[in-house]
Formats: C-alpha cells, structure tokens, sequence
C-alpha cells in the first residue's frame, strides 16, 4: 500500500510544474490584490497564479495576511483593489455560497449544535445529495480523520486535536474544486500530523482537488506543496517548488525564515565567469562562490553570503590551502540531536557560525568538544549570494 | 474583604427584603381570608378562589390580557429579534445611531407619554380603539426590550459560524433559521417572556390605547379597588403573581442555560 502511494506520488510530481509552462491557464488567478482594513494594508499587491490540482502552501509569519488572502477567495471579504479570477470566471460580487470553494476556518468554527456527523453532513446536505450517499459520505470522512466512534458527539465534547480533524472532514466533505485549508495541522500530535499530511495528499491527488494551505509548519508545507509562497506583511516575497525556496532564497528574508541559515555580510572583491570573490570582515581569506547568474552583482557591491549548517564542514585538522572557504574558530556550543550535532563555532571577530554534522558512527575516537580549536570548510557551491 | 456577612449586611438585606416583599405577602396571605373584610383575619378559606371563576367581568378581562399579551410578545420577538439582528450586523448603515437610539428610547420613555402618543396616533389616523389598538401598543413598548436581550446575545455570536455554513453552500437566509436561530434562540425566548409579562401587567399604556369592550385585568382590578379591596381582588392578584413569578423563573433558568451554552461554544470555537 504505502509503495504504491510513493509510486504514485512520485510519477505525478516528477512531471507536474504547470507554471513553468507558459500555455498553461492557471485555475485561481490574483490580479494586483490589495486589501486594506481602513488605513491598513493586510494583503499588499499580491499576484499569484494557482494551477488545477496544485497544492500550494502558503507560509509567512503571524500577522501577514494569509488568512486575509483566503478570506478573499473564499468570498468573505472583497478586495480594495484588483481582481480574483476562478477557472476565468472573475469572482468580485460572486457569494460565499455560489464559489465552488470550501474553507477549513483557523478556528474551526464548527456547528456548536450540530453532533459530528451532522457537521461534516452539512456541506453534502446542501449540495442536495441523497441521504443515502451523505451516510457513506460522512462515513468515509469519519475514517479518514479516524474519528468513526465520535459520530454522534457535540463539539465541546471532542479535544482540541478532534476537533480539528472533524473541521477538515467538515471542509472536504463537499469535495469542492478548490480547498482552503487554514493550519489545518496544527493542533495535532507529530506523527497523526504526518500521517494526515499524507492522506492529503493522497486524497488531492485521487480527487484531482486544488489546495490552498496555510502553516507555520515549514517542514509540513516542504512535504506537502508543489510550490510554497513565502508570505511577509502583506506581500509575496518568493513563489517557487520547496528545493527553489530553500536553495535558491530570493531575499535574506527568505533565507532565514525558511529552516537554519548563516548570513555573513561581505562586498564583492571581483567576478570571474560564475565565481564571485567575495570578502568578508570576518575572515582574512577572500571566499569563493559559485554563482549560476552573477547577474547583477558587480565588483564592490555589499552583497549577503547565505549558507545553510549542513552545507559546512566541520574538522580539527587545519585543511589544505586549496581545500577552498575556510574559517578559522572555537567550538561555542554544542547541540546534541540524536541524528544531528550542531556546532556554534565562534571566529575570532566574535561572530558565531552554526555547522550541523550528521552523526554516522555512534563512536567517534576524538569527538569534537566545547572550546577545541575547529576549521570550518565550504565548498564554492555551498552558499548562495543575495543582494536583498 | 470578608466573605461571610456581617451584621450590617444582614440588616440590611432583610429590610430590602421586607421592604419588597411584606406587601405582595400580605396580599396572598390575605386572598384566603375566610372574612369579607380585607384587614381582619377570620380563618382559613379558599372561598374568593372560587367565586373568582362566577366573575364574569374579571374573567372576561383576564381573557383580553392574555390574548394581548400573547399576539403583542409574539410579534415584539420577532421585530425585536430583526432590530437586533440589523443593529449587531450591519456595522455602519445610515441613521444607525438614530436607529439604535430609536431602538432604546422607549425603554426609558415615561409610559404615560408613550401611552398618550400612541393614544393621538391613533386618533389621527381613525383606528377604532379597542383589543388590536392596545395589542399595538404593547408591541410598541415590549419591542425594544426583546431587542435589547437578543442584541447582548448577538454580540458574543462568533460569525464564522455562519460563514462556514455559508462557504458550504448555505443561502443566507436558510443559514440564518438552521445556524444562527437555534444558537440564539435561548435569548428569543427570554425576549419572549419578558415581553410577554411586561404586557400582562401594563396599566397605563392600555389605559390610554383602550377602547370599548377592550378591558384589561390590571385595568379591571384598578376600577374595582377605586370601590373598595374585596378578598376577590387579592385572589386574582395571588395568581397573577404566580403566573408571573412561574414566567420570570422559566426566563431566568433559560438566561443561565443560555450562558452555560455560550461558555461551551467558545471554548469549541476557540482553536487552542
Ligand atoms: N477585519 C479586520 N479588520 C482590521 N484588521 C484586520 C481584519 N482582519 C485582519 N486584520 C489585520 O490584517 C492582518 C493580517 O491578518 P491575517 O488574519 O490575514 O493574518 P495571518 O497571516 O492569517 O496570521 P496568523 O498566522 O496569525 O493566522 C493582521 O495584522 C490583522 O490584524
Ligand atoms: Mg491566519
């Protein structure tokens, strides 16, 4: 079973990158999106292009409007400015109820009144299906969100996790074109929250849904998104497939929202083809890094060398002078993760690097300990240079 | 501060008490005077109990009021429950503060000056002033308190309840009778009632909008006290109370399930 859900997953996500192709229609389109709450601007400009049986995460911190911009698609608030567009159709003036789009509220909003059952019926009730099909229906939800002996309890009577399970068998009930899951997760323990991520997956794919997905959980939106919007007061800072936002960070802001990143400021020292030289306060060698597209980096710009702990490499022994990037320093501290370490590495200056080394052996002769002198290498294709 | 009372407390609460209630007691204490004379005590009788029920007057007047009392409740809901409804939702709409104004006003209106205005409305516009007047009326000045109970419940409503229902296909209108009617209902019915006992009990407001063959137990019981108390007037009154207190408990107890209710269904709105 689970090899034949890899398999799958694996055939349709090896070719599935609509946006890369430009005769592509897209199914939900933002035009120009602004919406301001009187003098404030919650959703600031957004343009974003979400294509049929994409599943779309959107991430950013508290506050930047990811729910605002669900809002708008779901039909609950208008926006001040610019157009939303579902499969063409321009959505302005297009009721709640007439959208062919379904929410899963942050705070569940589910039917004080109405027992489990009911809830997650509500939806097929209104689609006027037949009673028969509603039962199988509301069963079926009922197992996947495993909560088939809960069906005749009231909300208040469920734990906060149940509830929002039943929240999301309430919004996927219907089966609607379009799925707005906001955290959907969240409440739930770790490894429920896996196998729910999975069984969505599995689900958008076999009903061919569209989903909008909402999390403060990076490695949930990573596993589960064909393309992740990185969200910041109001506007789109980078759209792009989970590896393009983690190795590729358009901004420093993304870079250090998105996982473990060191970002050391350096000016650009000279560009040699798709090298950069790059020097840096910190260390008295000059560094050199690979970059794909120099493009518009020139010689004495102020640039930021972004590289993630697990791209640098951590030994006792001072490396060979043409070993590449290397900084000289003193183990800090150390945190012990079970499959990881990560070393805090003081240089000299006072700034502190952070490594992660894989634990490979579970005896190592001469482990690396607090305050022991350590080199830190790279390789020039460890890091990533931004201009923002 | 100390919990328990001190003795300055307790004086104090049982003169409010007797100040209150030592009236309303002698009433009924004295409905089952065995004598004809209301202040001299001549045994135990509930005789006045059943010549009640040979007073045609009295019982054709206690049969007014309640058909008032229960059309006027009725329709006070169900305005009282629109007023709240669109003075709750619909945020900023012209004239909202003249309209909530409007709203409470009547609250605090003297009765005699509603009673006289509603009196000259219906002179002007040639309304025959009898049973449907006096049911106007009572619709007028019980309107606005159903308005208020039902309004302070409606502020707590968490909204997305109903916008779930209606993001999962259900018109507005359908929403408002399956989700949000049967939330508040607790609310209506406490509305209900407190309209429906403020109606029972109103003498001036039915005294001025009351026409011929439209007679009112308070007003009844008022016109005969001008002629002397009998011990039939003090029965009439004893169950009036109990029609009153049954209604006001039933109210109450509504009033704290509602509560109880809300309690329960913000913590299953809440998410964490
Ligand atoms: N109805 C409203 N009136 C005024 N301001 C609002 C309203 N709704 C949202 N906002 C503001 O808009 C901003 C974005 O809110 P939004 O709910 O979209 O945030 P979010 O990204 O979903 O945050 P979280 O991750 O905490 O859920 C917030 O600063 C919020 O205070
Ligand atoms: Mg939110």
């Amino acid at each position: 079973m689970a090899k034949t859900r890899t398999q799958t997953i694996g055939a349709v996500r090896r070719t599935f990158s609509p946006w890369t192709d430009a005769t592509a229609t897209p199914l939900i389109r933002f035009e120009n999106v602004v919406k301001r709450f009187g003098a404030f601007t919650a959703v600031n400009n957004v343009s974003l292009d979400i294509y049929e049986r994409e599943f779309f995460a959107l991430l950013g911190p508290s506050g930047c409007g990811k729910t605002t911009l669900m809002r708008m698609l779901a039909g609950f608030e208008d926006p001040t400015e610019g157009r939303i567009t579902l499969a063409g159709q321009d959505l302005s003036g297009v009721p709640p109820y007439r959208r062919p789009v379904n929410m899963m509220f942050q705070s569940y909003a589910l039917f004080p009144h109405m027992s489990v059952a009911d809830n997650i019926a509500f939806g097929p009730k209104q689609a006027g299906m037949a009673k028969a099909d509603i039962d199988a229906r509301v069963e079926e939800m009922l197992t996947l969100v495993k909560l088939e002996s809960f069906a005749k309890r009231k909300p208040h009577q469920l734990s906060g996790g149940q509830r929002q399970r039943v929240a999301l068998a309430r919004s996927l009930a219907t089966r609607p074109k379009v799925l707005l899951l906001d955290e959907p997760l969240g409440a739930l323990d770790k490894k429920l929250r896996e196998e729910t991520q999975f069984e969505l997956m599995d689900l958008q794919m076999e009903l061919g849904m569209t989903f909008l997905i909402v999390t403060h959980d990076q490695e949930e939106a990573m596993t589960v998104a064909d393309r992740i919007a990185v969200m910041n007061h109001g506007v789109l800072v980078q759209v792009d497939p989970p590896a393009a936002i983690y190795e590729q960070p358009a901004t420093k802001y993304v870079a250090d929202f998105i996982g473990d990143v060191n970002i050391v400021e350096c000016v650009v020292d000279g560009c040699f083809g798709g090298d950069l030289r790059l020097s840096t306060p910190i260390t008295p060698h000059p560094l050199q890094i690979a970059q794909g597209d120099a493009g518009g980096v020139k010689t004495g710009d102020k640039v930021w060398l972004a590289i993630r702990p697990e791209k640098l490499r951590i030994s006792l022994e001072a490396p060979d002078a043409a070993a590449g990037n290397c900084f000289a320093g003193e183990i800090f501290d150390i945190g012990y993760l079970g499959d990881l370490s990560v070393y805090h590495v003081e240089l000299p200056c006072g700034t502190r690097i952070k490594v992660s080394q894989p634990n490979l052996s579970r005896m190592v002769e001469r482990p690396i300990s607090w305050e022991d002198k350590v080199y830190v290498t790279f390789t020039p294709h460890a890091g990533v240079v931004l201009s923002r | 501060m100390s919990k328990s009372l001190s003795w300055f407390n307790v004086t104090a609460l049982v003169l409010g008490f007797a100040f209150l209630y030592i009236p309303i007691l002698l009433l009924v204490i004295y409905s089952f005077n065995a004598s004809r004379l209301v202040t001299i005590w001549g045994g135990f009788s509930t005789q006045w109990y059943g010549a009640l029920l040979e007073n045609e007057q009295l019982l054709d007047a206690a049969w007014v009021t309640l058909r008032v009392a229960f059309l006027s409740s009725l329709v006070a809901t169900v305005l009282g429950t629109m007023a709240a409804l669109a003075l709750t939702r619909y945020g900023r709409f012209f004239g909202r503060s003249l309209f909530s104004g409007m709203t409470y006003a009547p609250l605090v209106m003297p009765e005699v000056i509603t009673g006289l205005s509603l009196l000259l409305l219906f002179v002007a516009i040639g309304l025959e002033r009898g049973f449907w007047t006096i049911t106007l009326a009572h619709i007028t000045f019980t309107m606005c308190f159903v308005a208020v109970v039902v309004q302070s419940r409606l502020v707590t409503f968490d909204r997305s309840l109903e916008e779930a229902a209606l993001d999962l296909g259900c018109p507005p209108f359908k929403t408002f009778f399956i989700i949000t009617l049967p939330l508040i209902l607790p609310a209506v019915v406490s509305g209900f009632m407190l309209a429906f006992t403020l109606s029972m009990d109103d003498l001036v407001i039915a005294s001025f909008t009351t026409g011929p063959g439209a007679t009112t137990l308070p007003m009844r019981i008022y016109s005969q006290v001008r002629m002397g108390v009998t011990p039939e007037i003090n029965a009439i009154c004893t169950v009036m109370i109990g029609i009153v207190t049954v209604v006001v408990v039933f109210a109450s107890i509504m009033t704290k399930r509602q509560e109880a209710q809300r309690k329960r269904d913000e913590q299953a709105a809440a998410a964490h």
